[in-house]
């Protein structure tokens, strides 16, 4: 008997349900899904980590031409920055308490809250990266960092090769922080489709709460990255 | 004439139904998230790359068969070894035994129906297959000649082969890899069948849950190196590049912190694959099994911390290279605890030669010389006098092919019956096994002594100390043996579904859940969900008269 490829079609259609096959209970469903969330939270520190080990090397090496560099980049951008951040980890909370609560107007407008916080995010990154590339400030070719003083050091001009190495480290680690928000802006696009249509009720809402750890999660790392790229060697 | 009459069923009815026969087509496989469907497509995947990794090992062989560079040139050399060491290491020893065995047998060892993620499951092997096709369109394309480890600034600055892709490869199977690990903790964590505790946990999890760490904690930090090395030549960022300001030698750090622990990535599952073989054919409980389960934790551990022991003579400080030579002395302790419980287990057990217990047998003493070799490594002293040579070509493999590999092989002998549903030949695998454990030898010992008397490694051109011909010439001879000795299991592998006697439920009466449902088990692994009430490795209860033992689970 030939097995006709046509069986094969009528593979088990997954239409979704809220509680998969093998989990023995929603709850042992819910746990693994935020058990999940938080060990993959656990290789992005590391991730990360690789990077801010480097930061840290150069930093100590290169500490004055590194606050000299640190001194360009537009400390009041990155705070709004960061204050931007911080509000929308609070509509997070708000969405995840709305979601236990079962209050869908307010599911709804956190989420799209977040999303607008976070491309305000995006925005002013933009506007941050702009200013780099005007005053020749990204690494490559055109890179032009000359002059600039040492802070607290009269008289003494940051090595424009070590100061290009803070301009690529900020370059990578704002970007893969940046990326990071992209990806938690889809998620959240997500979520709001599915709150939307009303899929998340106080039993099932464990997209919400993952989905939330992983935006506190990309909040935190810009927590670190403010001051460690902003705030190096800055007296009033 | 043909309307069937209830009294007489079509003959293939008889067969069960299992996760094998209940569909058909290439949909029902390439769409699956059945854990063990996902198991055999990795199963396939892996030895295809394994099959490239020695066809380039083999060409490296022929090579060194005469002093004189005379099979390849200098350039393709280089792109050999290095290829060799890609594949072998990221597309073959990382996903062998978790993506395999581990895949198929966490969730029936622990009593569930599937991983705790079975879509991300199937997406880890998808992105298993898009990092190799990356990887085989890099070595269609010219490949790599910059030996696995792609140092700065040779990599980033100058080779012009294709880093960036071999690296992007990596990036994606290193993706698949964090995928597989997650899935196991997780599922280990939260998914357990009632009544089986942690200390009841068969070994093979135990060491699936070390190795999930690992895989979790490493690998990211060789993606973001990675992504500098592909910076760093695109921009020409400098963050390894010491004419702008940068380090080699943070490259090294960074890749060794996940390089070095991602050999325990390689060793420890084979660990768990060697308890369990002991345990069933000595039959008996495994000795100390708490220090045979907590040292796999500790290797973990320990693991994370002995990276710059590959950097000895790369120019560290001489204080930290102390520190690092006493830490990589201190994780030879848990290897050495599992190897001594693993011995003291065969002492007064009924030991039984089957196959997988010859491949256990194999990769104590393989292991053993291995680690110990690992030992000479980690002094100072000698390091600096065989750093580069043989002697650290000969040590490496010791523990990857003699340990991991042996281990893996010996796996798929225990497990084969479970996961075919088929016997395999016992007389021509304990043959096979016989062949690789003289072929292994053959091939790698010969390298302890070209190592120790001064031969480098990846050179292709030894035409000035031709006295190393005859020792590489016994290499050589051995490298054809192992291929040989590699090739049988597959033959009467794939012989063996469709011609081997079908395989009973517990063929070997061994302990242990994934022995208690059917050979092959049905999708959901069991009919019932078990409850476990005894200790792992209760052998001594198994092998009891009759009227002693315990209900078996019913079905």
């Amino acid at each position: 008997m030939p097995d006709s490829t046509l069986v094969g079609l009528h593979h088990e259609e997954e239409h979704h349900p809220e509680l998969l096959h093998h989990f023995a209970d929603a709850q042992q469903q819910r746990d693994a899904s935020s058990l999940g969330m938080w060990v993959f939270l656990a290789t992005e520190i590391m991730f990360f980590g690789g990077l801010f080990c480097a930061y840290l090397v150069y930093r100590r090496w290169y500490f004055g031409d590194f606050a000299a560099a640190s001194k360009s980049i537009n400390m009041a951008l990155g705070a709004t920055n960061t204050a931007v951040l911080i509000c929308s980890s609070l509509t997070v909370v708000l969405a995840v308490w709305a979601a236990q609560t079962a209050r869908r107007a307010l599911l709804i407008g956190s989420l799209a809250i977040t999303m607008l916080l976070g491309l305000t995010f995006l925005g002013i990154k933009g506007i941050e990266y702009k200013d780099k590339f005007v005053e020749h400030h990204v690494p490559g070719a055109s890179f032009s960092f000359e002059n600039e003083p040492i802070p607290g050091h009269p008289g003494q001009f940051a090595n424009p090769r070590h100061a290009q190495m803070f301009f690529s480290l900020y370059f990578v680690m704002t970007g893969l922080h940046a990326l990071h928000m992209i990806i938690g802006l889809g998620i959240f696009l997500w979520l709001f489709v599915m709150a939307w249509k009303g899929r998340f009720t106080p039993e099932w809402h464990t997209p919400v709460e993952i989905g939330g750890l992983y935006w506190h999660f990309v909040d935190i790392v810009w927590i670190y990255l403010f001051p460690l790229l902003y705030l190096i060697d800055r007296h009033p | 004439m043909p309307t069937a009459t209830p009294q007489s069923p079509v003959p293939q009815a008889v067969e069960r139904e299992n996760y094998l026969n209940k569909e058909y087509g290439v949909w029902s496989w390439l769409f699956t998230t059945d854990h063990k469907r996902i198991a055999l497509l990795y199963l396939i995947s892996i030895t295809f790359f394994f099959f490239i990794g020695g066809f380039f090992a083999l060409l490296i062989r022929l090579e060194l068969l005469t002093p004189a560079g005379d099979l390849v040139q200098a350039d393709t050399y280089n792109k050999l070894f290095t290829m060799h060491g890609m594949v072998m290491v990221f597309f073959f020893l990382i996903p062998s035994i978790p993506a395999v065995l581990g895949n198929f047998l966490v969730p029936m060892m622990i009593g569930t129906k599937d991983l705790a993620f079975p879509r991300i499951n199937l997406l880890s092997w998808y992105l298993y297959v898009i990092g190799g096709v990356m990887m085989l369109h890099c070595m269609l394309t010219g490949g790599v000649d910059t030996g696995w480890t792609f140092y700065a600034p040779f990599s980033t600055n100058f080779t012009n082969t294709k880093i960036v892709e071999a690296g992007l490869a990596i990036f994606v199977a290193g993706f698949s890899s964090i995928l597989t690990g997650l899935n196991f903790v997780v599922t280990i964590h939260r998914m357990r069948a009632p009544g089986l505790t942690w200390s009841r946990l068969p070994l093979f999890i135990w060491a699936h849950y070390a190795t999930s760490i690992i895989q979790l904690l490493g690998t990211p930090v060789i993606a973001v190196t990675i992504v500098l090395v592909a910076a760093e030549r695109a921009l020409h960022l400098g963050i390894f590049d010491p004419r702008l300001g940068g380090d080699p030698l943070l490259f090294q750090h960074l890749f060794w912190f996940y390089s070095h622990p991602a050999v325990y990535i390689m060793i420890l599952p084979s660990m768990g694959v060697i308890s369990e073989v002991i345990a069933c054919f000595s039959r008996k409980r495994i000795f100390g099994y708490s220090f045979v389960a907590f040292s796999s934790i500790a290797i973990a551990v320990f693991g994370f911390l002995v990276w710059a022991h590959h950097m000895f003579v790369a120019g560290i400080s001489v204080y930290s290279a102390l520190v690092f030579s006493f830490l990589s002395y201190a994780v030879a302790v848990p290897s050495a605890i599992k190897v001594f419980n693993w011995t003291a287990t065969l002492y007064k057990g009924s030991i039984h030669y089957d196959a997988p217990m010859l491949y256990a047998f194999g990769f104590l003493g393989l292991f053993t010389i291995g680690g110990l070799t690992g030992l000479f490594l980690a002094a100072l002293g000698i390091d600096v006098h065989v750093t580069d040579t043989y002697f650290v070509v000969a040590h490496f493999h010791y523990i990857m092919v003699g340990g991991a590999l042996m281990g893996y092989l010996g796996g798929m002998h225990f497990w084969w019956p479970k996961i075919s549903g088929r016997l395999y030949p016992e007389g021509w695998a304990r043959l096979a096994a016989l062949i690789v454990f003289i072929g292994f030898n053959l091939t790698f010992f010969p390298q302890f002594l070209l190592g120790y008397m001064g031969m480098p490694r990846r050179y292709y051109d030894y035409s000035h100390m031709p006295e190393f011909q005859i020792l590489n010439v016994l290499s050589t001879a051995g490298a054809t043996v192992l291929g040989v000795g590699y090739l049988l299991p597959m033959i009467y592998f794939l012989w063996s579904m469709r011609y081997g006697k079908p395989a009973p439920d517990n063929p070997w009466n061994a302990a242990g859940l994934e022995w208690k449902t059917a050979s092959p088990p049905p999708t959901f692994n069991f009919d019932e969900d078990p409850v476990v009430t005894w200790e792992a490795y209760n052998y001594e209860e198994l092998d009891a008269p009759p009227h002693q033992q315990e209900v078996p689970v019913a079905r």
